[in-house]
C-alpha cells in the first residue's frame, strides 16, 4: 500500500513539491551538527544583534564582509569597506557527537576566529540565529512524529474497542473524549504542563511536551474511529470472523486495523502540524523546551522585545517562518493524501 | 425549544463539575503554592505566611479544599484571589468582556471577509481568484497566531499606525464617550486581525466546498429550467442554503479562537481572559485559574448553543426537540 502511495504522490506536482521540501527540511535537521557554523550555545557578546552578513565573491571563493559595531546602544553596525574573511569549507571546529553517538569535528563552512559569519544574523547575546535554526529543528521537527505515533494507536485503540464493544466501554470513552474536547486545548495544555513539569528535570521537557500533547491529542482521533468502526462492525467479514471464534484482539488489529489504515495515514498526516504548532506555543509561552536546549517557539519567545520591533531585526523572527513552512507542508500533503486514499470525498469537495 | 435549552443547560453542570476538579487535581499535582515566592523574601515574617496558610487551608489535602470551594460556589462566591486580593468576580468582570469583544469581532471580521470570498471562488471555480485565495486560506491555516501576532506587533512599531499593545491608550480617561470607543476600537483592530485570520480560510473553505455543492442539485436546475435570474438563484438558492453549515462550524472555531486568545492576548499585551489564565497559572492563584478556566469552557457551551439555536432559525428543517 505504501508503495502504491508513494507511485500516486509522485504523480501529483504538489505531492512532489510537499515531498522534496519536507526531505530538505528533514536533511537539514538530521545533518543540523555538520550544517552550522557553530554550536547553539556559542555566545559572542560583542557580536548581540548582528545582521546577517553579506557574502561576497573574491578570487571565485566567497568572503564574509567584515562588520564594525557603530553604536551599541542601538545594536548598529556598519561594514567595513574592503575587508573581508574568506569562508573555509570542511573544516574543523569545536567537537561535537554526531547523533550524540559518533565523535566528529567536520563542518560544512567555518570563518576563521575572530570573525563570525552570521547567515541569519544573531540573537540578543551573540548566537547564531541560523545554527539555533537548525538545531531548534530536532525539536520542532521530531515532535510531532512521535506524537502521532503516541497517539494514533492511543486513538485507534480507543476508538477501536468502543466502537467494537458497543455498552458501557463505548459510553465511558465517548463521555471522557467528550470531556477533553470540550475545554479548549491550550488551557487543558498550560494546566497540564504546569502539574508535570515540577516532576522532570529542565533537560526532559521534551518528554513531558510529548506526554501532554498526547493526552490531549487522542481525543479527535478516537471520536472518529469508533464512528468507522461502529460500521465496521456490522460487515459480514468481521461477522464471519467472530463466528469463526477470532479472538477480539485478533479482529481488531488483523481486520479494523488495515480498514482503518488509510484514515490513520491521512489524519495522521493532517495532525502532524498541530503537534507542531502545539510545541511551538508551549515554548513561545516559556513553557516547553527551556534554555540551554533551543526550538523554534523558544527563539520566538527570546525575540519578542521591543528593541527588536523598533528597529526592525526581522532576522530574529525566521524561525516564525520555518515554523510556517513546515505547516504549510504538512498541510498540503494531507490534502494530497486524502485525494488519493479518498477519491470520493473529492468529487464531492471539487 | 426551552426545553432544549433547559436541557443542555443541565448537561453542562456535570461538564463543569468535572473541569473544576481536574483543575484542582492539578493544581495539587504541581509542587509549591502561590506563599513560595513570599517564603524567599527574609523581610516578610513567618508568622504572616503561617497565617496565610491558615487562611487558605493551605495544609489540607485537595479534595477538602475543593468542597470548601464548592460550598462557596454553589452560594455565589467564586473565593478570593490570592495574590490581587480582590474577590475573583471581579477580576473575571473586567477580564471577561474583553475577550469576548475580541472573540465575536474576530468571528464578523472571519465572516465578512470569508462568505464573499468563498461565494467567489465557487462561482469562478479554478479561475486566477479561486486559486489565490485557496493558497491565502493555507497560508492563514498555517501561520500560528503568535507568530502573525508578533508581525503585527512589528508591523505597528514600524508605521506606528496601531498601537503595539493594550486596549486603551494612556490618556483614555480623559476622551470624550465617542473618543474612548474610537480609542478601543483601534487598539482591536489588529488583534482582531491575527485572532480572526486563521477563522477566515476555516470558514472560507466550508464555503466554498457548501457552494459549489448546491450549485449541482437539484432545485437548483429547477430553478434555472423555470427560468429565474441568475444572480437570484445564487443569492437566494443557493447561498441560503449554503450558509448553514457555518453556523453550525462556529462552535469549533470559536473553540480555537479561545485558545489563541491565550497566546495573541499575551503577545499584544490585551487585557482578556487568556491572559488571567496565563497569569494565574503561573503564580498558583487557584480560585482565578479555576474560575477562568470554567468561564472560558462556559463561553465555549454558551457559543455552542447559541450556534445550534441560530441554525435551527436560520434551516427550518431542523427541530431541535427531537434530538
Amino acid at each position: 500500500m505504501l508503495k502504491h502511495l508513494f507511485k500516486e504522490i509522485t504523480r501529483r506536482p504538489m505531492g512532489v513539491a510537499c515531498l522534496a521540501i519536507l526531505a530538505f527540511l528533514y536533511l537539514g535537521t538530521i545533518f543540523s551538527q555538520f550544517l552550522a557554523p557553530y554550536l547553539p550555545t556559542d555566545q559572542d557578546l560583542a557580536n548581540a544583534y548582528h545582521p546577517p552578513t553579506r557574502i561576497v565573491l573574491e578570487d571565485w571563493r566567497p568572503h564574509v564582509q567584515v562588520y564594525e559595531q557603530v553604536d551599541p546602544a542601538a545594536a548598529r553596525y556598519e561594514p567595513v569597506e574592503g575587508e573581508t574573511a574568506p569562508v573555509n569549507f570542511f573544516t574543523a571546529g569545536e567537537q561535537y557527537r554526531f547523533w550524540g553517538l559518533v565523535p566528529a569535528e567536520m563542518r560544512l563552512f567555518q570563518v576563521e576566529e575572530p570573525h563570525r559569519i552570521y547567515l541569519l544574523g544573531s540573537d540578543g547575546t551573540g548566537r547564531d540565529v541560523f545554527s539555533r535554526l537548525l538545531y531548534g529543528a530536532q525539536v520542532s521537527l521530531s515532535i510531532g512524529f512521535i506524537g502521532i505515533c503516541i497517539t494514533m494507536t492511543l486513538g485507534f485503540l480507543v476508538g477501536g474497542v468502543a466502537g467494537y464493544f458497543g455498552g458501557k466501554t463505548d459510553f465511558l470513552a465517548m463521555r471522557l473524549v467528550e470531556f477533553i474536547i470540550a475545554v479548549p486545548s491550550l488551557y487543558l495544555l498550560i494546566a497540564l504542563r504546569g502539574a508535570l513539569a515540577e516532576h522532570f528535570e529542565p533537560e526532559q521537557m521534551y518528554l513531558v511536551i510529548v506526554i501532554i500533547l498526547s493526552l490531549i491529542g487522542w481525543a479527535g482521533a478516537a471520536r472518529i474511529i469508533r464512528g468507522m468502526a461502529l460500521s465496521l462492525r456490522q460487515r459480514p467479514f468481521v461477522l464471519a470472523a467472530e463466528v469463526m471464534g477470532q479472538s477480539s484482539l485478533r479482529i481488531l488489529f488483523r481486520h479494523f486495523l488495515p480498514n482503518l489504515a488509510s484514515y490513520l495515514l491521512v489524519a495522521a498526516t493532517l495532525s502532524i502540524p498541530a503537534y507542531i504548532l502545539a510545541e511551538a506555543a508551549l515554548s513561545f509561552l516559556g513553557l516547553g523546551i527551556q534554555e540551554p536546549g533551543t526550538s523554534w517557539g523558544l527563539m520566538l519567545q527570546q525575540a519578542q522585545e521591543l528593541k527588536v520591533f523598533t528597529l526592525n531585526m526581522w532576522w530574529l523572527l525566521t524561525p516564525g517562518a520555518a515554523i510556517f513552512i513546515t505547516v504549510i507542508t504538512f498541510n498540503m500533503l494531507g490534502d494530497v493524501l486524502r485525494d488519493i486514499v479518498d477519491p470520493r470525498q473529492q468529487i464531492v469537495k471539487r | 425549544m426551552l426545553s432544549f435549552i433547559a436541557r443542555r443547560f443541565l448537561t453542562m453542570i456535570p461538564l463543569l463539575l468535572g473541569i473544576s476538579v481536574l483543575v484542582f487535581i492539578l493544581m495539587a499535582i504541581a509542587p509549591g503554592d502561590f506563599l513560595d515566592v513570599a517564603r524567599t523574601q527574609e523581610d516578610i515574617p513567618a508568622e504572616y505566611i503561617e497565617r496565610m496558610e491558615e487562611e487558605f487551608a493551605l495544609g489540607e489535602p485537595w479534595h477538602t479544599r475543593y468542597f470548601i470551594w464548592l460550598g462557596n460556589v454553589v452560594q455565589g462566591n467564586l473565593g478570593e484571589s490570592w495574590i490581587y486580593r480582590v474577590p475573583v468576580t471581579e477580576l473575571l468582570w473586567q477580564r471577561i468582556p474583553a475577550t469576548l469583544v475580541l472573540s465575536a469581532l474576530s468571528i464578523m471580521f472571519a465572516l465578512c471577509v470569508a462568505i464573499p470570498m468563498g461565494v467567489l471562488a465557487a462561482i469562478y471555480k479554478d479561475s486566477i481568484f479561486d486559486r489565490v485565495s485557496s493558497m491565502f486560506a493555507y497560508a492563514a491555516l498555517s501561520i500560528p497566531e503568535f507568530f502573525l501576532a508578533l508581525l503585527a506587533v512589528m508591523f505597528a512599531a514600524q508605521t506606528g499606525w496601531f498601537p503595539t499593545g493594550g486596549l486603551s491608550s494612556v490618556e483614555h480617561e480623559f476622551m470624550s464617550f465617542w473618543g474612548r470607543m474610537a480609542d478601543y476600537a483601534h487598539h482591536l483592530v489588529l488583534p482582531t486581525i491575527v485572532l480572526g485570520m486563521g477563522s477566515v480560510a476555516s470558514y472560507m473553505r466550508i464555503m466554498r466546498a457548501n457552494f459549489l455543492d448546491y450549485i449541482r442539485s437539484d432545485f437548483v436546475t429547477t430553478a434555472r429550467a423555470k427560468g429565474v435570474a441568475e444572480g437570484r438563484v445564487m443569492f437566494v438558492h443557493v447561498l441560503r442554503n449554503a450558509i448553514n453549515p457555518l453556523v453550525s462550524a462556529s462552535g469549533f472555531i470559536l473553540a480555537t479562537l479561545l485558545s489563541g486568545s491565550i497566546l495573541v492576548e499575551n503577545v499584544m499585551n490585551y487585557p482578556g481572559l487568556g491572559q488571567l489564565i496565563f497569569e494565574a497559572l503561573m503564580r498558583q492563584d487557584e480560585f482565578v485559574v479555576v474560575a477562568a478556566v470554567m468561564m472560558g469552557c462556559v463561553m465555549l457551551m454558551l457559543g455552542n448553543l447559541i450556534a445550534d439555536l441560530l441554525l435551527a432559525w436560520s434551516d427550518p428543517r431542523i427541530r431541535l426537540e427531537k434530538n
